[in-house]
């Protein structure tokens, strides 16, 4: 009998806490297989952030390292330039990544630091229940913006693939979502890109993954997945942003 | 024997670089040394000094309260330093720049007209090394030998060919 | 035979981490201790290790959580705001039982202070600083010799024990210079690193480094765990110097390039007729209380001298225990206590006592 659909080995076989609905699982499965096919996980290290992904060095089967708040690619240059023979990726939120981690992200994106960075933006704060995240977009009601996000009081969403493209610094920059198959096989081949990239020694590499969070979003997972489709992708386009002619 | 010295003056006078060469003479001369240098913006054309010890025994403190021997190459050194040199100590100011009075009488003092002697010989860096000259003839802190082998070691390769001028620098300082 | 040098604290420290085989720094500039960075930037290319300046102190500690998470021998120093913002990367890494070496080359506080030297950050270096049950060993030398000994020492006990050790310096250690005697090979002490993640090679489970357990069954364990080691250490690694005790009338107690104006004080008491011991604690963390029961019934009391406002004087009442009065001197915000100053309180105690 041909297996034709297995767990990733680089998938830990335990059960994981996200809730249902959440596209943290799809996320995880991504990049595990990019590991797997890239036949990398004896070198890999992996950095887990602050937020709801915070315990995925369970779920990973490669050496992983827990990092304080937003200080991920921070930790991840350290390891990289201890082990700069060894593949080295980050999984950040976007509270993690936009909001207290924005100078690690900026500064590690800017100095072409040779890692890979797995963005998660649900425009919301999960694990703390609910908060206004920098990615939340206007009018959107969150506990800590209630009446909806204001411009006026709480600031616009930004756009991180955007901002980093500016630099000089990153090699590939994409955002893709995760709301269907066709577009979950498009995030797969640019995390599996994002890999090969940081394999070549090209330096940073960055995919953001549009993302659900029913529970704080207070839609049911079918709902959830078309949000992502109607109300985010408008704001965040998805694309190439650095690195659309590289060939690796 | 134990020399406590303090070298004062503006940034950029050479206060510090004097300071290192006499320590590093010391060393060369199998003495204990310390060099303790003023740091930060004073550094930046304000007021600068170092305290310099050179000893026969181990050296308790670095930071020096009074001394035996002081340079002043500014008004405001001698106004903060002249209080702190032990009676019968040695004050040496360059009196090209130095203009106030020197109260204390206690002391032996030498003037020399550092500036203007390097101002005459077209070279504003021999200023401290005229001064540290009569240093080390009135106080014989190092010897005169490890001194020229101090500033062959500090000084770039490329700079070695300026010592013999500068060790002439000195003896006319030792005999002014 | 050795080598024989005329350098500065900074560059002695510099020197010495990648003589203990440190190539790894990770640094922000800060007033009194760039030299340190100056030095790394320089030599690091030279013996194929890194040199990165971060882009915040908060980004250095973490990038030093990272190299040390390898397994690699990683370094960072900064000056007392610096230390203030790597605090949460301190705790972390202690959480996580990481080896590394933090030099703090202290100035005067509170908030930006100043840039002279001070002695003000005891409190945060020895009682936590950041948050959770743990500690740092805290080794203060005194000379330049003893910044390129304890440096090397400073890597070995990190790695002997997975913890974080730092070097207490000051503005003085930091910018004055003496000799000081390299030796020609250092003695690297290795030890099982089993534990770090640098890619389990499909040889072994994964490795992970964290400091989060979110069961307080296991956090409880886990700090348990932390408390026995910090045990073992205080046993066995306290150090300290016991200078000119015997027949002391009172006994100064004095750390770094304060304990230096001490000695000159001894010298100048003995001028006077007046028999003054020192003890000199190195490691500030743990503190040395076998030097007090070596030496507590020798003196009518004991005189703490710092440049603080009186923050390792709370270990040395501790310790003495009411056994002996225990007297402070101290200046702050970046004045540094002179022989005079220490001098006349000699006198005040003496006339106190009556001795």
């Amino acid at each position: 009998m041909a297996v034709v659909f297995k767990a990733p080995h680089a998938l830990c076989d335990v059960p994981m806490h996200y809730c249902p609905g959440c596209t943290h699982g799809i996320a995880h499965r991504l990049v595990a297989e990019a590991i797997d096919e890239l036949e990398i996980e004896g070198k890999t290290v992996g950095v887990s952030p602050v937020g709801c992904s915070y315990n995925n060095y369970l779920y990973f089967n490669c050496d992983m390292v827990q990092a304080s708040h937003g200080r991920a690619p921070a930790v991840a240059t350290g390891i990289k330039r201890c082990l700069p023979e060894n593949i080295v990726f980050t999984y950040q939120g976007d509270g993690d990544l936009a909001a207290i981690g924005t100078a690690e992200i900026i500064h590690a994106a800017a100095r072409g630091e040779n890692i890979t960075v797995i963005f998660i933006n649900n425009t919301i704060y999960g694990m703390t229940s609910g908060q206004m995240a920098p990615t939340t977009l206007l009018g959107q009601i969150t506990t800590t913006s209630p009446y909806g996000r204001d411009p006026k009081a709480h600031g616009y969403p930004i756009r991180v693939c955007e901002m980093l493209a500016t630099l000089e610094g990153p090699a590939y920059i994409e955002r893709v979502s995760l709301h269907d198959i066709k577009h979950i096989k498009k995030a797969k081949e640019a995390v599996k890109k994002a890999f090969k990239v940081q394999i070549a020694g090209k330096g940073f590499s960055l995919v953001e993954i549009l993302s659900t969070c029913p529970t704080n979003w207070g839609l049911d997972p079918v709902e959830s997945l078309k949000r992502i489709e109607k109300e985010l992708i408008p704001h965040y386009p998805l694309g190439v942003f650095a690195g659309s002619d590289l060939e690796v | 024997m134990l020399h406590e010295i303090i070298i004062a003056g503006f940034g950029g006078q050479g206060i510090l670089s004097a300071g290192r060469l006499l320590a590093y003479a010391g060393m060369l001369d199998d003495k204990e040394v310390s060099f303790l240098p003023s740091y930060g913006p004073e550094m930046r054309g304000g007021t600068a000094n170092c305290m310099v010890v050179i000893s026969d025994s181990a050296i308790a403190s670095p930071v020096l309260n009074s001394c035996s021997a002081l340079i002043v190459m500014n008004n405001p050194s001698l106004e903060k330093f002249e209080s702190w040199l032990k009676p019968g100590g040695i004050l040496i100011t360059d009196s090209s720049l130095v203009r106030n009075k020197i109260k204390r009488t206690d002391i032996k003092t030498f003037e020399l007209p550092a500036t203007q002697y390097a101002l005459d010989a077209d070279n504003k860096a021999y200023s401290n090394i005229f001064l540290l000259g009569k240093l080390i003839k009135e106080t014989g802190c190092v010897k005169v030998e490890s001194f020229e082998k101090a500033l062959y070691n500090i000084l770039p390769e490329k700079k070695h060919y300026m010592i013999p001028e500068e060790m002439a620098v000195l003896k006319a300082g030792m005999d002014y | 035979m050795g080598q024989k040098l005329l350098m500065k604290g900074n560059e002695v420290i510099a020197e010495a981490a990648i003589r203990a085989g440190c190539r790894h720094y990770f640094g922000y500039p800060i007033t009194p201790q760039t030299e340190i960075a100056h030095y790394m930037a320089k030599a690091m290319p030279k013996v194929g290790g890194v040199f990165l300046q971060a882009e915040s102190e908060v980004s250095a500690i973490n990038m030093v959580y990272g190299a040390a998470s390898t397994g690699k021998r990683v370094m960072t120093s900064s000056s007392s705001p610096g230390i203030s913002l790597k605090m949460e990367g301190i705790s972390y890494a202690a959480g996580a039982q990481l080896p590394a070496v933090i030099v703090n080359i202290m100035r005067g506080g509170p908030g930006l202070g100043g840039i002279q030297p001070s002695q003000s950050d005891y409190f945060q270096a020895t009682k936590g600083g950041g948050h959770g049950d743990y500690h740092m060993v805290v080794l203060a030398p005194s000379s330049v010799q003893e910044l390129y000994e304890l440096t090397v020492e400073a890597f070995n006990i990190a790695d002997r024990y997975r913890i974080l050790t730092m070097i207490l310096g000051d503005g003085v250690l930091g910018q004055m210079m003496e000799v000081v005697n390299f030796r020609d090979e250092e003695k690297i002490e290795t030890y099982d690193k089993s534990w770090a993640t640098c890619g389990h090679n499909n040889e072994r489970e994964h490795n992970i480094i964290t400091s989060i357990h979110i069961d307080p069954v296991i956090l409880e364990q886990w700090n348990n765990d932390l408390q026995k080691k910090y045990r073992l250490i205080y046993e066995k690694e306290q150090r300290y110097e016991l200078y000119n005790c015997e027949n002391a009338d009172i006994i100064l107690v004095a750390y770094g390039s304060v304990a230096r104006i001490c000695k000159g004080v001894i010298k100048e008491a003995k001028e006077q007729g007046i028999n003054i011991g020192l003890v000199r604690p190195i490691t500030l963390w743990p503190f040395p209380v076998d030097a007090f029961e070596k030496v507590i019934d020798i003196p009518s009391a004991f005189l703490t001298v710092e440049m603080s406002a009186g923050q390792m004087v709370e270990d040395v009442r501790l310790t003495v225990n009411g056994k002996k009065p225990v007297y402070f001197t101290g200046r702050m915000g970046g004045m540094i206590p002179t022989v005079n100053d220490i001098m006349s309180k000699i006198y005040e105690i003496k006339n106190e006592l009556k001795i």
